[in-house]
């Protein structure tokens, strides 16, 4: 099991809170809470040792592409084995639902 | 009945639910409301010691509302989480909720209680915590149904097994699905203490047939037999609160079947014929069951 911190520069705070995913075989829950203005902070505990590089280059592939279009948000993965692909999935659902959550769509 | 994907979505598939989304599914719209959330992070404190990652509700879904509009509480189990396993805190969510829904009961609030079971028992990391809170849930479940019916639901795919498997005894209503398992020992733990000549957990067909939920009803130890449909489930679940409680509980007769399975010749070889033979005459559990209906 590692633990990883990231830090990403983004928009206004998130104006709700979202839990998508599960920690099971190959998947990972995200837990998206709102941040402090103008940035994104990530925690990622994950359970297969080794692959922080792997996690730096799609969080900064995922963040760095769309950095102040998001809002600024306390991001915690839980990760049991996901693979980068299902890391952007996931990313993205918790910040669609957050969006759906404010346009009135409770989901 | 098509097997895509897609048609399983389509067709409302309770077993694709997650858990959270199985809770939502039983409840009346609108009425959902879950305690001890995941964002108060009441999450296992052996897990991680044990270098294991956690998860933000220790895979248990708590969901108070109502069903067919009268009170009620959904426990849900998580079944891809740690193979829906029971630890200290997810234990104690469902004990808690269950003891909360009898001190309703005795205060004049008729809290029923629906059980999700996709579980395989005691999560060994946690040994004696989980075996304790499991434990818990079994006088739990006794208190509450002296009140309300308990309905318990095992939809697939991980089953119902170990301690849990005691709980799902214990409840007053029983429903599954084709996808569904019940057993007190998984088929590996079987197979490990009987010999794979006798017992081949790789063999599924063979598993099923014993423990699946179509021969579990055809035994009488499951109510209702459902298609894996959500709104099926559904209104299965709600016709069975209806009822009320059952005159005879299922746990109460063990007499009776204690007398079954001593009248069994153990050096027979056991066929899912032969067990449905053992336990067929049950003359209260067919009093019981009158006009369910539900094949």
């Amino acid at each position: 099991m590692e633990t990883f911190d990231f830090q990403y520069p983004a928009g206004q705070p998130a104006t709700g809170r979202v839990m998508v995913g599960v920690v099971g075989s190959g998947d990972l829950e995200v837990l998206l809470e709102p941040g402090t203005p103008g940035q994104t902070r990530i925690r990622v505990t994950t359970s297969v040792n080794g692959y922080g590089a792997v996690w730096q280059a799609q969080l900064d592939r995922l963040f760095k592409a769309d950095a102040q279009g998001w809002p600024a948000a306390q991001l915690e993965i839980n990760d049991f084995g996901a693979t980068p692909g299902v890391v952007g999935m996931r990313v993205a659902q918790a910040f669609q639902t957050l969006g759906n959550a404010a346009a009135g769509d409770a989901s | 009945m098509s097997t895509s994907p897609l048609s399983l979505k389509e067709q409302g598939s309770f077993v694709e639910l997650d858990a959270r989304a199985r809770v939502r599914a039983l409840l009346d719209a609108g009425t959902f409301r879950e305690l001890i959330d995941p964002f108060e992070r009441m999450t296992s404190p052996w897990l991680a010691r044990q270098g294991v990652v956690t998860q933000s509700d220790d895979g248990v879904v708590v969901g108070k509302g109502r069903i067919d509009g009268q009170p009620a509480v959904v426990l849900a189990i998580e079944g891809a989480f740690q193979g829906g396993s029971l630890g200290e805190v997810g234990g104690a969510k469902i004990a808690g909720a269950l003891e909360l829904a009898a001190d309703d009961n005795r205060q004049g609030v008729p809290t029923r209680a629906v059980i999700l079971f996709e579980t395989g028992g005691v999560r060994l990391q946690e040994a004696n915590l989980g075996l304790a809170a499991i434990a818990e849930i079994h006088s739990a479940i006794v208190d509450l149904r002296q009140y309300q019916p308990v309905v318990g639901v095992i939809a697939g795919s991980v089953g119902c097994f170990g301690g849990m498997s005691i709980a799902a005894g214990l409840c007053s209503y029983l429903v599954a699905t084709r996808e569904a398992r019940l057993g007190l020992n998984g088929p590996q733990v079987i197979e490990q203490e009987a010999g794979i000549a006798e017992y081949d957990s790789r063999d599924r067909p063979f598993i099923w047939s014993f423990t699946g939920g179509e021969q579990r009803f055809r035994t009488g130890l499951v109510d209702a037999y459902v298609q894996d449909d959500t709104a099926d489930i559904r209104s299965t679940v709600v016709g069975l609160l209806r009822r009320g409680r059952p005159k005879v509980e299922r746990s109460d007769q063990y007499g009776h079947y204690l007398e079954r399975l001593a009248s069994y010749d153990a050096r027979v070889q056991a066929t899912p014929d032969i067990v449905r033979q053992v336990y067929h005459v049950n003359p209260i559990a067919n009093a019981n069951s009158a006009g369910a209906g539900h094949a």
